[in-house]
């Protein structure tokens, strides 16, 4: 039978509620036991909050002062030494699991499955390739211990209520490496919803044409209280900052809402949203791609139409 | 810094739209136009960049693959790396073991730094970095859109989800690229015919006393499930309508 350790992801305060769609995917194959660990520095909070979320198991706590910044270096021995007696190892497919698990899985020797979209069995799972473009179903080893991560915005997340899986601390000896050593994080703006968890989200492109010019999406997010994403163009030019970049090399998001404004539809943006409830697309040019996957389309001068959107929302 | 090595994968273009074989046996890759990913393509120039402020003296760039490889590591030589090394095989390769066969040309060229692309834009595993710097148990920074030498280590800046990260690591390391970190140079016509006389070595993979089976099997290959076609709505008026009908504000 199988049993799931998922590695959870936090800052240092709140546990990213990517675990609860971790916890989703595991649940899928209906192993015998599922458990999440959490590295911090000190992290009774957080473990608490990993056990608030529903079908976990247990919650291992491991504190110590070399986990500041979850240093992928620092961090993998330490999953490694707790990996015993799991069959699998699945972690996020963002930044922080993208750079932690394939390090973990070669520690182990064993290969890595990225990006976990759908579940057909224990060792069966589906992945995309070619920015989306493709879908792999592909049949991992059983004979060995499977890492992967999974591609949140395909699995809801679980709430994080209602559960009461025990914490306990957890003691390794693994010998943690000094040569590569953590100095900072900076992070955008924390007025608007997050982009990775927003049930709403409005997005802008080259379209917009300036930094000046992009304060219309996030005035039209204000309205709508959704967070504010771009394409790589708009990201490229400076618009805005790049951990708001959505699609292939950005962010995978699944909102119930999606506007995209003034972005032409790349295929490499699409892969960022495909998973999005309604989307949205204002863009001058009639032929824009965006089109092709818009549930509602409006071919329109973005700057026309912006503001009247706003001021008919605002009186809604 | 003497040495740099540069990973240089062959993948189909960026621009090219892919088709899939309809037997669902993988993607039809036969006549496109191919190139070297395009996040190597960063590396190779982050590269030239150290090279040119004078922080290493030779870029090494390696690929590994069939005979067409060749094509990526003559562009990667006109782009002014020294020396190229092609790892040839016909082998289908995972990740882990393509990290195993660069830790053996590491082992043999002995480069203060690796410089790979954060993912290959064709099967976008995003491993091959990492896996290299745990097998060889050194310093690992992804997804870097900065990178500054400082002395025998270096301070990175990464693009993370939640922002920026800056890490500091010792050298030797490896450091995959992400889009923002620089903008390749073009490649002029007298460099492509300079690039010809450049050492090019050729290894067979099965040289390397690597095992390369695969352990991942892929059954099929499919499209993604399509969206049903949207609606046109003209004005502002009608989208707030049609969000409220469907119950979505």
């Amino acid at each position: 039978m199988a049993r799931v350790l998922l590695v959870a992801e936090h800052d240092g305060h709140k546990v990213n509620p990517n675990l609860g769609s971790c916890i989703a995917c595991a649940r899928e194959f209906e192993p015998e036991g599922i458990d999440a660990a959490v590295f911090a520095t000190a992290g009774e909070s957080l473990a608490d909050q990993a056990a608030a979320f529903a079908n976990l198991d247990r919650v291992l706590l491991v504190e110590n002062p070399a986990n500041e910044g979850a240093v992928a270096a620092v961090i993998a021995p330490q999953v490694v030494e707790l990996a015993a007696g799991y069959t699998h190892l699945l972690g996020p497919s963002g930044t922080f699991g993208r750079d932690l698990m394939p390090r973990v899985a070669a520690l182990l020797g064993v290969g890595q499955l990225s990006d976990i979209m759908a579940v057909e069995g224990p060792y069966q799972f589906r992945r995309p390739i070619y920015a989306g473009n493709a879908i792999v179903t592909v049949l991992a080893p059983s004979d060995s211990i499977l890492v992967g991560t999974v591609r949140t915005a395909s699995y809801p997340t679980s709430p994080s209520a209602g559960g009461h899986a025990s914490v306990e601390h957890a003691r390794l000896n693994a010998t943690l490496p000094q040569h590569t050593r953590y100095v900072e994080r900076s992070a955008g703006s924390e007025d608007r919803p997050d982009l990775q968890t927003a049930t709403r989200v409005v997005a802008g492109g080259r379209g917009l044409g300036s930094e000046a010019h992009f304060e219309l999406i996030n005035a039209l997010a204000d309205t709508l209280g959704a967070a504010v994403g771009a394409s790589r163009a708009a990201v490229d030019a400076g618009f805005v900052a790049n951990e708001l970049q959505v699609g292939q090399t950005g962010k995978i998001i699944a909102p119930e809402l999606y506007v995209a404004v003034g972005i032409s539809g790349a295929i490499q943006h699409l892969t960022g949203i495909k998973d999005a409830g309604t989307i949205v697309a204002i863009n001058r040019d009639a032929d824009a791609p965006i089109f092709e996957s818009a549930d509602i389309g409006m071919v329109a001068d973005l700057f026309e139409v912006v503001p009247e959107l706003i001021e008919l929302l605002k009186s809604a | 810094m003497r040495k740099l090595l540069v990973g240089l994968k062959r993948v189909v273009d960026y621009n090219v739209r892919i088709r899939l074989k309809p037997d669902g046996s993988g993607v039809a890759t036969d006549g496109l136009k191919m190139s070297i990913n395009p996040f190597d393509e960063i590396a190779l120039e982050e590269a030239l960049r150290l090279k040119e402020q004078g922080h290493a003296e030779e870029i090494v760039v390696v690929s590994i693959g069939s005979e067409d490889c060749q094509q990526q590591l003559r562009t990667g030589l006109a782009m002014g790396a020294d020396r190229a090394l092609l790892v040839r095989t016909e082998q289908a390769l995972e990740p882990l073991v393509v990290a195993r066969i660069l830790l053996a040309i590491v082992e043999r060229e002995q480069p203060e730094l690796v410089l790979l692309g954060k993912q290959a834009i064709d099967q976008d595993h995003a491993q091959t970095g990492q896996m290299l710097a745990a097998l060889w148990d050194r310093p690992q920074a992804t997804f870097a859109s900065k990178l500054e030498i400082q002395g025998s280590a270096a301070r990175v800046t990464r693009e993370i989800d939640a922002g920026l990260e800056i890490l500091d690591i010792d050298l030797p390391a490896v450091v995959t690229t992400d889009l923002r970190l620089n903008e390749p140079r073009y490649v002029k016509l007298p460099e492509i015919l300079k690039a010809k006389q450049k050492p090019l070595d050729v290894l067979d993979l099965s040289s390397l006393g690597i095992d390369s089976g695969q352990r991942f099997k892929v059954l099929k290959t499919e499209p993604p499930a399509q969206r049903s076609p949207g609606i046109r709505v003209e004005n502002a008026a009608m989208l707030v309508q049609e969000l409220k009908r469907r119950g979505v504000i």
